[in-house]
C-alpha cells in the first residue's frame, strides 16, 4: 500500500518525550475534560532497567471504544495492569471520573466501576460457568454471613434476583449449554466469553479487554466483536481493548492509542492511524 | 441409576438452586434422614443386630457423624478456600477445652450454648492463627498451621487451668444435658451428635453455595483475579479460617462430651489433624457429601483389613492389622492425589454417569 504521511505530526519515537505527544485529535479536543472517563497522565512503569512504560499519556472518553495497539512488549498489558491496579506506575497519574490518583489496588478499581479481563484467560476453573460469572455479582450482595448460612427469605430472593441477571448475561452470549460445565473443560475460546460475562457481571462503566479475541477462528473473532459492539451499545459501557488483529482493531474502536517499546507514537481515529508513517515503521521493525 | 436430570424441567430459578435440585435425590435424603434419625433408634430398641449392643453406637456412628462434621470444617478452609491446613486436630481441642471449662466452671449455662461460644473461641483462635495465610501460601502455610498444632499441644498439656488442674492432664466432661433430659445411653449421644451434623452441614451446602462460598472457591482457583472482580482476599480468608475453626471447634465439644467423655491432650493431637486431612482428600476436596464417605471409609477401612484375612482364613500376626491399615491409608491417599484428587464424591459422580449410559455408552 502507499504511504502516505500524516496530515499531523504525531511524535519523535526514539526521544520518546512527552511534550511531542499529541494526544487525541485536536479538531475535538474541546470539553474533553467534561466528558473524559480516565485519563492517563504522563505514566511511566520501570521493571529494574526495564522501562515498560515512558512518559504515557492519554484518555478515555465516556462510551467510545479506545484501542491499544502495539508490537509484544510494547506495555500494553502494562498500560491496562496500572488502570486497574495491578502494577504500580513509578510516576504520574491516574485520573478515573476525576478523582486523582498515583496508583490503585485492583479491589478499589473493582468497586469504582473498572472489569477487565486477561491475555491468557483468568476463570476459576474448579467452578462452572454459572459460578464464575455469579461471582461477578460479589461486590453486589448484601446478604450478611448469617443470612446465607440460612439461605431463607430474602437471602434467597436475593440470590435469585442475581442469578436472574446473570441469566440473562449467559443469554447475551449464548453460552446456555454450557452454564453448568467447570470452565476448566472448555475450550479456549468459549473461556474467553465466560471472562467476558464475568466482567460484565460487575456492570462495570469501564471494561479493559486485554486481547478479546487472541487464539480465536475468524467465526469466533465475529461473534467477540459483534458482543463487545453490542455492549457498547447497548449498556453504553465505555470499552478499551488490547487487540493484535489490525482488521478488527480499525472496525471497532473509535480512537486507537499505538505503544511501542513504551512510548505512545500514535493516537488517532483509526483513518489517522492507518495513515500514520511511524506506526507502519513500528509494524513493519524499521522505525526507532 | 435409575433416574437422571433430563425430564425435570424447573421454571424457575429457585426451583434450580434447591439443595437437592432432582426429585428422587430429595426422596433418597429425606428417606436417609428418616432411617437416622427413626429407625436406626427403632431397630436398636428391637434388638437386631448389628443395632443391638452399643458397639455399633460407640465405636462407628458417633466417631463417624463426629468426623464428618470436623471434616466439614476442615473442607470449609482446605476443599473450598483452598488454604490447607494441619493443625484441624487442635482446633478441635480448642473447643474441647473451651466447653470444658465454660462447662464447669459456669454449670448452669445450657449445653447448647456451651458448645457455641466454645466453637466461638475455637473461630477466634482460627482467625488468630490464619493472619500467616495473608502472606503466605501452599506448602509454606501449612507449615505454619503446623506450628499453630504444635504450639496448642503444648498449651494443652503445659497450661494447667486449661485441665482444671487436673494432675494427670486428663479430664472428664461433665454430663451430656439438654434441658432437663439426660442423654446417657449411647443411642441418645448419638441422636444429639446426630442433629448437630445434620445442622452443621446444611448450614455448610448453604454457606458454599453462595456468595461467600464462590469468593471462597474464586480465592482457590485464582486469587489475583479474585481480587480483580473486587473480592478482598484477607476478608474472604479470614472467614474462611473463622467458620472452619467454628464447626472444628463444635465437632472437637461433641467428640469430648459425646464421644470420648473424658480425654487426655494427645486425643486432639497431630494424628486426629492428618486423620481429618486423609478424609478430606479420600472424600473429596470441596465437596460436603464426600466428608462423610471419607469419614465413613475411614472408619471402616481398619474393620475390613481385620476382617478379610478372618475370613479367607490368612493367619496375620498380632498387631499387624494396623500396621497394614497404615500402608493401606498410604496407598489409597497416594492413588487418590494421582488419579481422582477429588476423591470419592467425584467417583461416586463418575459412577453415576457411567450407570446413567449404561447399557448404551457414547
Ligand atoms: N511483571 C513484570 N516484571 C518484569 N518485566 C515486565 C513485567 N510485566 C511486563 N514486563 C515487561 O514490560 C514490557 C511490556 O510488557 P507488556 O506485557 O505490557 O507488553 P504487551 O504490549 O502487552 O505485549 P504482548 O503483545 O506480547 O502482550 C516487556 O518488556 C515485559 O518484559
Ligand atoms: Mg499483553
Amino acid at each position: 500500500m502507499t504511504v502516505m504521511s500524516a496530515p499531523m505530526t504525531f511524535a519523535v519515537p526514539s526521544l520518546c518525550s512527552p511534550h511531542a505527544v499529541s494526544s487525541g485529535t485536536p479538531t475535538d479536543h474541546a470539553g474533553a475534560a467534561a466528558c473524559c472517563l480516565l485519563e492517563i497522565d504522563r505514566v511511566s512503569l520501570r521493571f529494574g532497567g526495564i522501562k515498560a512504560l515512558n512518559d504515557v499519556s492519554f484518555d478515555i472518553r465516556s462510551g467510545e471504544i479506545r484501542a491499544i495497539i502495539g508490537p509484544n512488549g510494547a506495555g500494553k498489558t502494562s498500560m491496562l495492569n496500572c488502570i486497574n491496579g495491578f502494577y504500580r506506575p513509578s510516576s504520574g497519574h491516574i485520573v478515573f471520573e476525576g478523582v486523582r490518583r498515583t496508583h490503585t489496588r485492583p479491589s478499589i478499581a473493582a468497586r469504582g466501576g473498572i472489569a477487565r479481563t486477561f491475555q491468557n484467560v483468568a476463570l476459576f476453573k474448579g467452578m462452572t460457568v454459572l459460578d464464575n460469572i455469579m461471582t461477578g455479582r460479589a461486590l453486589k450482595i448484601r446478604s450478611g454471613i448469617l443470612k446465607q448460612l440460612i439461605r431463607f427469605g430474602p437471602a434467597l430472593s436475593e440470590e435469585i434476583e442475581h442469578r436472574r441477571k446473570v441469566e440473562e448475561i449467559i443469554e447475551f452470549l449464548e453460552i446456555q449449554a454450557i452454564r453448568k460445565t467447570p470452565v476448566g473443560k472448555l475450550p479456549y475460546g468459549l473461556q474467553k466469553r465466560v471472562e467476558l460475562g464475568r466482567a460484565l457481571a460487575m456492570e462495570p462503566r469501564l471494561l479493559l479487554l486485554d486481547e478479546p479475541m487472541a487464539g480465536m477462528n475468524l467465526e469466533e473473532k465475529e461473534d467477540m466483536s459483534r458482543f463487545i459492539v453490542e455492549v457498547n451499545r447497548t449498556y453504553r459501557t465505555t470499552i478499551t481493548l488490547i487487540e493484535h488483529d489490525i482488521g478488527v482493531v480499525m472496525n471497532l474502536s473509535d480512537r486507537i492509542v499505538v505503544l511501542d517499546h513504551g512510548c505512545k507514537i500514535a493516537d488517532g481515529t483509526p483513518a489517522e492511524i492507518k495513515s500514520n508513517q511511524q506506526v507502519i515503521e513500528a509494524y513493519l521493525g524499521v522505525g526507532g | 441409576m435409575f433416574y437422571r436430570e433430563a425430564g425435570h424441567f424447573k421454571d424457575n430459578y429457585r426451583a434450580d438452586m434447591a439443595t437437592f435440585p432432582i426429585r428422587e435425590d430429595r426422596i433418597g435424603i429425606i428417606t436417609l434422614l428418616l432411617i437416622a434419625l427413626v429407625a436406626i433408634p427403632l431397630v436398636h430398641l428391637a434388638g437386631i443386630p448389628p443395632f443391638a449392643g452399643d458397639y455399633f453406637f460407640n465405636a462407628i456412628l458417633i466417631p463417624f457423624l463426629i468426623l464428618a462434621m470436623a471434616a466439614i470444617g476442615l473442607n470449609l478452609l482446605a476443599g473450598y478456600c483452598g488454604q490447607i491446613s494441619l493443625g484441624a486436630g487442635a482446633f478441635m481441642g480448642v473447643g474441647a477445652y473451651a466447653a470444658y471449662n465454660i462447662a464447669i466452671r459456669i454449670p448452669e449455662m445450657p449445653l447448647v450454648l456451651t458448645f457455641l461460644l466454645a466453637g466461638a473461641v475455637s473461630a477466634l483462635a482460627g482467625l488468630a492463627f490464619g493472619f500467616p495465610s495473608l502472606r503466605i501460601k501452599g506448602l509454606y502455610l501449612a507449615v505454619a498451621t503446623l506450628a499453630a498444632q504444635f504450639f496448642l499441644d503444648w498449651a494443652f498439656l503445659r497450661m494447667a487451668w486449661i485441665t482444671n488442674y487436673s494432675p494427670s492432664g486428663s479430664v472428664s466432661a461433665p454430663p451430656l444435658v439438654f434441658a432437663g433430659w439426660h442423654a446417657d445411653t449411647p443411642v441418645e449421644r448419638y441422636l444429639v451428635v446426630l442433629v448437630f451434623t445434620i445442622v452443621v452441614a446444611w448450614g455448610a451446602s448453604n454457606l458454599v453455595r453462595g456468595n461467600l462460598g464462590r469468593q471462597w472457591m474464586a480465592i482457590r482457583d485464582m486469587d489475583i483475579a479474585a481480587e480483580i472482580i473486587g473480592i478482598r482476599p484477607i476478608q474472604s480468608k479470614l472467614t474462611a479460617f473463622a467458620i472452619s475453626s467454628f464447626v472444628l471447634g463444635l465437632a472437637g465439644a461433641l467428640w469430648a462430651f459425646a464421644n470420648l467423655r473424658s480425654w487426655e491432650p494427645y486425643a486432639f493431637s497431630i494424628d486426629r489433624s492428618f486423620q481429618l486431612l486423609f478424609i478430606v482428600i479420600i472424600g473429596g476436596l470441596g465437596s460436603i457429601i464426600g466428608c462423610f464417605l471419607g469419614a465413613a471409609f475411614i472408619l471402616l477401612l481398619p474393620l475390613i483389613v481385620d476382617a478379610v484375612p478372618r475370613w479367607l482364613s490368612i493367619p496375620v500376626p498380632a498387631g499387624a492389622g494396623s500396621n497394614i491399615t497404615l500402608v493401606v491409608f498410604g496407598a489409597l491417599i497416594l492413588l487418590t492425589l494421582i488419579f481422582e484428587p477429588h476423591g470419592l464424591a467425584r467417583i461416586w459422580g463418575i459412577a453415576k454417569h457411567k450407570l446413567r449410559r449404561w447399557p448404551f455408552p457414547y
